[in-house]
């Protein structure tokens, strides 16, 4: 048997890397997104345009500053994150109490004022970022030529991935971040300062979305539409996962991501609709999605 | 019954009376304009062709037979529904006088029956797909710039004698992308070559690596990229990253000035590609790209230079023609040779097409590059006529056949 469903194996095994990377992605920003949700209760509609934020502030301190790639990994994730800090102080905390409708327009259109200032300034072409030196080059794996970058993508994104997991799970901080959303006033109550605690969670969901934003800067072109293409997939990878679950949204990504890959060899006309078809058949089945509770 | 039918006899009479006299009241002449001015071909055209347009009504003097001329311009976002339905609201309460379309075959196709069905001229830019001016020509159809008929005599035929013999594509799936795989695959089997394989990849996907790879595994020795703007510069860039440029020599079927800007000459050297325009031509073509450059900061695209021309050379039409009544503004425009910075003794043909030189160009290196955006060489300079194929090619309905 030298084939799986009529594609060869050095093909088969050629797309399964490439759909981890791209599963990687989802996987990182699909995170941030269920940690928001989670503890928040907000629908971060925003979460591509600071994924492409972070993208940016990578190429800005690149092309004007001269900051490398990997000082970027570091401090556009900060910078990123600090501006969704004072989002959250100016507008979304306003929000809390209401219907989660209203975080999800306020986030929709605080994306679309972020891109369309984007455009404006840049064009919708794109700027090109380099690979750094050091991960410069592909490795022939066997079956495939790997770009090492692409390698670096999914081994730094999933350590990035079960730490976050980790942190919520398994420490006492994510333990008091757990308890704060499940009963404000009694954490409160213990000396904890709540509302400190859920903007810290949002900046951290944000950077997340930025770092991801970085990572992806020199696989694809800079542009001001690099979020809004990829956040209804991650919506649906979110949903698919089960809202608010940490394991579900990081599983669901790579899986996603890897089904993906596949389609686009057996079907490619499809590979951009698959995930919304899974989405719709988990709803069917299980509407809390797969890892949710309920 | 008979009552119901004075009563709507009434009311289409009266609409016959009113509607024609609140055009009239304007006094103006109105050129619209409906291209993506914000998704992945923004840059082809957008802001860019609006100014070229109205660069061309201020040359023009901004009246036409004593009438203002007004400038209206929408975003299509790349949905065919939006953009007729624009064209439909436009046609029937500002009196629009001629539309130019810009970037997207499959928005152009669909605005083309609305044109056919309100009578209002077309001037298609950006949108390549040659079915404009063939099973889907309109008497009000003029296709400005290219189609992808003179885009796969241009490049596939130049890249298919130069040894070139087996060609997979990697095709954008709607109606441009498989049209200019259709084109270029005649013009490679015309020249002793073959297609050996072609993969259909959604618009404005996020990652192209998988299809690459898919490609790679075809050991063909030219890589079609029969897509565009943003999906053009995406999966370039990942066949570089893959090494894949390394044993598929790349086939930009359709590339733009903006995009070669974006992905620098490092990456995009050595690249065959077909264009209608190149700012650094000639003196009047340099004139231009100064003028343009002086208020967008860089250099037109071949589609914005054409949005200048057109625009221009309709006002022209209606000057000679003295009205803007639609048979005789396109009497006019079918009758007249186009010289400008945009061509040289153009003409629009009966069936639509406006014939006119077309350069295959090569991408420079870092190093041949003298100055900022002196980015292609000449290879070739096709005549309008072996560009653009015979009239008796075309399958346009109202073609009269000799």
């Amino acid at each position: 048997m030298t084939d799986f469903f009529g594609i060869p194996f050095p093909v088969v095994f050629g797309q399964l890397l490439l759909g981890l990377v791209n599963g990687s992605f989802y996987a990182m920003l699909s995170l941030g997104l269920a940690i928001i949700f989670g503890l928040l209760g907000v629908v971060n509609f925003a979460h591509g345009a600071f994924y492409m934020l972070g993208a940016f502030a990578a190429w800005v301190g690149l092309d004007m500053l001269g900051i490398n790639y990997w000082f970027a990994l570091v401090l556009s994730p900060l910078a990123v994150g600090a501006l969704g800090i004072a989002l959250e102080r100016l507008f979304l905390r306003h929000l809390y109490k209401l219907d989660p409708l209203y975080g999800l327009l306020l986030t929709f259109g605080l994306a679309l004022i972020a891109e369309g200032l984007l455009r404006e300034a840049f064009g919708s072409s794109g700027q090109s970022y380099p690979v750094p030196d050091l991960l410069q080059g592909a490795t022939d794996v066997g079956f495939m030529v790997l770009p090492n970058y692409r390698f670096w993508v999914i081994v730094s994104s999933l350590v990035v991935c079960f730490t976050t997991w980790f942190v919520i799970e398994r420490t006492s901080l994510g333990a008091t971040l757990r308890a704060a959303t499940e009963n404000p006033k009694l954490v409160q109550a213990f000396g904890i300062n709540v509302p400190i605690i859920v903007m810290l969670t949002y900046g951290a969901g944000v950077g997340l979305a930025a770092l991801a934003g970085v990572l992806s800067a020199p696989i694809i072109q800079v542009s001001p539409l690099m979020g809004s293409s990829l956040v209804t997939v991650v919506f649906a990878v979110v949903v698919i996962g089960g809202m608010g679950s940490i394991m579900g949204s990081i599983v669901s990504g790579l899986a996603l991501g890897v089904i993906e890959g596949f389609t686009k060899v057996l079907y490619p006309e499809a590979s951009n609709i698959v995930v919304f078809v899974i989405m719709v058949l988990v709803l069917c089945w299980r509407p809390a999605g797969l890892f949710g509770k309920e | 019954m008979k009552y119901f039918s004075k009563t709507a006899l009434g009311l289409a009479l009266a609409t016959l009376f009113v509607a024609p006299a609140a055009m009239a009241a304007a006094n103006e002449v109105v050129i619209g304009d409906i291209d993506d001015l914000s998704g992945l071909y923004a840059d082809v055209i957008g802001q860019g062709g609006i100014e070229a347009a109205k660069m061309a009504i201020v040359d023009f003097g901004g009246t036409v037979l004593g009438k203002k001329i007004v400038f209206l311009s929408a975003d299509h976002q790349n949905k065919p529904d939006i953009g007729s339905s624009k064209f439909r609201e436009w046609a029937d309460q500002a009196g629009l006088n001629m539309l130019l379309g810009g970037s997207n075959t499959g928005v152009s196709i669909a605005m083309s029956k609305v044109a056919a069905e309100k009578k209002v001229p077309f001037i298609a830019i950006g949108a390549a797909g040659a079915s404009l001016t063939n099973n889907d020509c309109t008497p009000y159809t003029v296709h400005y710039a290219y189609d992808t008929t003179a885009l796969a005599n241009g490049t596939a035929s130049v890249m298919t004698k130069n040894g070139g013999k087996t060609w997979y594509f990697l095709t954008a799936d709607y109606a441009f992308g498989t049209q200019l795989q259709d084109a270029a695959t005649k013009v490679v089997v015309a020249n002793g070559g073959k297609s050996v394989g072609a993969v259909r990849v959604p618009l404005a996907a996020s990652d192209f690596s998988s299809f690459l790879l898919q490609a790679q595994g075809s050991k063909a020795q030219v890589l079609g990229l029969s897509n565009a703007g943003g999906d053009f510069i995406n999966s370039l860039k990942a066949a570089n990253e893959f090494g894949i440029t390394k044993t598929m020599k790349p086939a930009a079927l359709l590339a733009f000035i903006s995009d070669i800007h974006s992905l620098g000459l490092k990456t995009a050297q050595g690249l065959y590609l077909t264009t209608g325009w190149y700012w650094d031509l000639n003196d009047q073509t340099r004139a231009f790209g100064k003028r343009y450059f002086d208020k967008m900061k860089k250099e037109p695209t071949m589609n914005q230079a054409a949005y200048y021309s057109a625009t221009l050379t309709y006002l022209n039409a209606v000057k000679a023609a003295g009205t803007t009544d639609t048979v005789k503004v396109m009497e006019q425009l079918k009758k007249a040779k186009i010289n400008d910075m945009f061509t040289k003794d153009g003409y629009i043909r009966e069936d639509g097409v406006m014939v006119h030189d077309m350069y295959v160009m090569q991408v420079k290196t870092p190093d041949e590059s003298k100055y900022p955006w002196d980015y292609y060489k000449i290879v070739k300079k096709m005549p309008g006529e072996e560009a653009f194929g015979p009239l008796s090619d075309s399958t346009c309905s109202f073609v009269k056949k000799k």
